[in-house]
């Protein structure tokens, strides 16, 4: 009987634990140890258990401590993210958004985290990256990625190698900041040819929501274009433009310094994302180990008690059969 | 369980958080305008993908900016945006000298609208008797027809902060190395420094 309500607690433990793989290794190898019980070995059953209560314990203390260090980290990047909110406004002020728009070259810029246990959100982003994908690639439109962060590039790498342009890595090994924005967005508009740029990320608006975010840049060509078809950037025209030789010079301009800034934002606000992320992800963990430990405990006294009661009774019923 | 994880989270950041930032607004300043966002893309993207929700746009994160008025306002709305803050947010002033790439550029209230590309130099804003200088490496301005201005620029330096013996230095050290450059890129980056230093320079005497 308690190895039916074991199991049965078993199975409703699965689908609560998300992300921790040592938790479901632990919980699949406990029926064998169950099992053993029926064949009559006694101590030996309390011993495993006792393991696995000392290995859950362990991991409960771990995934608390990345917790804390989640959040700390948390504080410190909300504050720069929120204060480069205002860096994009006025681009989208003056050149309206225009995801829908249909060019030739599409470059998908997927940002990504490098580490992982930070529950869904780079799947998120690699799911939206490849919808845009299929929306943006036909008969005469290309559409390529270029990869920021190992785990999108792991993803990313199975099915679209070859339309893959870029990718990297270990951008948050140097403190965030600006110029190193600058000098990769610099790196992404020399080496890919583009007439639009979609940058996908999960922006950051509390600790337990993140919203999966595409921002579109044009070239300077497109923007042309556009502004001259009307729609969103038709009022373009009625502005004046200052300095620089010619029109398309300042534009040009334009179109990148609107990239590496609407990039540093999208930067900033994945990295926060994935510490909040990685914050409910080990938060849910170490409750799933806590609970665990809990149901450990109580096998771990029915199969205690279980044995003395054998023994006992086998004590008595040698002496009874002595006696008569 | 999960409610319990989410209200325990949320009172954990109101608390920790509520001593925070100035720019708290902008996180609660999602999903309200703009709501649906562009409904081409949403069209498009329910065709090709309906099972996954289409993702955000930064339009449907921004508070619209009003329509152009009828009559001339009286103030002129500035927002000057660095990477790492926000120095003026909404600010209502009566003229921004700002240092664009043909000079010197003033900006009133119901200024035509304008792209202005900004070089090394001195920006100035003017409220009533108050003058704040501020010393910006390049960026661009933008003058819209509602008379909002907006300011970027990737380093801005409170006049009073910049130290003129350094400045000095500084010019020097460049000039030198522009008359020893060798290479097209060494002469370009001491060209630059040159720039840079000799605008200083004069924003801090002129």
């Amino acid at each position: 009987m308690a190895m039916a309500a074991l199991r049965r607690e078993g199975r409703r433990l699965v689908p609560l634990v998300s992300s921790p793989r040592p938790i479901n290794a632990i919980q699949s190898t406990l029926a064998p140890a169950e099992e053993q019980v029926g064949l009559g070995v006694r101590s030996i059953s309390t011993q495993i258990v006792r393991n696995r209560m000392k290995s859950v314990k362990n991991i409960q203390k771990i995934t608390k401590a990345m917790k804390m260090v989640a959040a700390s980290k948390l504080r410190a990047i909300q504050v720069r993210a929120e204060n480069s909110r205002g860096l994009w406004q006025p681009f989208t002020a003056l050149l309206g958004d225009t995801p829908s728009v249909s060019v030739k070259k599409n470059v998908i810029v997927t940002i990504s985290s490098d580490k992982g246990l930070c529950g869904g959100i780079n799947s998120t982003s690699v799911k939206i990256s490849r919808a845009l994908h299929k929306i943006n690639s036909g008969p005469d439109a290309e559409c390529k990625y270029v990869v920021l962060g190992e785990k999108a590039k792991a993803q990313l790498i199975r099915d679209s190698k070859k339309h893959i342009e870029l990718t990297m890595t270990e951008l948050q090994k140097n403190f965030l900041n600006y110029t190193q924005v600058s000098v990769i967005a610099d790196d992404i508009l020399k080496n890919v040819e583009y007439d639009a740029l979609r940058i996908v990320f999960n922006k950051f608006q509390s600790v337990v929501s993140f919203l999966p975010t595409t921002a579109t840049v044009l070239s300077p060509e497109v923007v042309e274009r556009e502004s001259e078809a009307g729609g969103k950037i038709g009022s373009l025209d009625s502005y004046e433009i200052e300095g620089g030789e010619t029109k398309s010079e300042v534009l040009q301009n334009l179109s990148e310094f609107q990239f590496s800034c609407v990039m540093f934002n999208g930067v900033l606000e994945n990295a926060c994302s994935e510490q909040g992320a990685r914050m409910s992800a080990m938060d849910s963990s170490s409750r799933n180990a806590g609970d665990m430990l809990d149901r450990l405990t109580l096998t771990y006294n029915r199969t205690r008690q279980a044995s003395i009661t054998t023994e006992l009774t086998e004590i008595i019923s040698g002496a009874s059969a002595l006696e008569g | 369980m999960f409610r319990q994880v989410a209200n325990r989270l949320l009172t954990r950041s109101t608390t920790t958080y509520s001593a925070a930032t100035i720019r708290r607004p902008y996180s609660t300043e999602v999903a309200t305008d703009a709501a649906a966002g562009d409904s081409d893309f949403v069209e498009s993207w329910k065709k090709v993908v309906p099972n996954i929700d289409p993702p955000k746009t930064p339009i449907q994160y921004m508070k619209p900016r009003p329509p152009t008025p009828s009559t001339l306002p009286s103030k002129l709305t500035v927002n000057f945006v660095l990477p790492y803050a926000s120095e003026l947010s909404q600010t209502e002033v009566d003229m921004v000298i700002v240092p664009a790439t043909t000079g010197q550029m003033g900006i009133l209230p119901g200024h035509v609208p304008t792209i202005a590309e900004l070089k090394p130099g001195l920006l100035s804003v003017h409220e009533g008797n108050d003058v704040k200088k501020y010393f910006i490496s390049s960026g661009f301005a933008f003058v819209h027809s509602n008379s909002y201005a907006d300011i970027l620029a990737v380093e801005a330096v409170p006049l009073d902060q910049i130290d003129p013996a350094q400045v000095q230095k500084g010019l020097s050290e460049f000039t030198q190395k522009l008359s020893s450059a060798s290479t097209e890129l060494d002469k370009a980056e001491a060209q630059i420094g040159v720039d840079v230093h000799s605008a200083l320079n004069s924003a801090l005497t002129g």
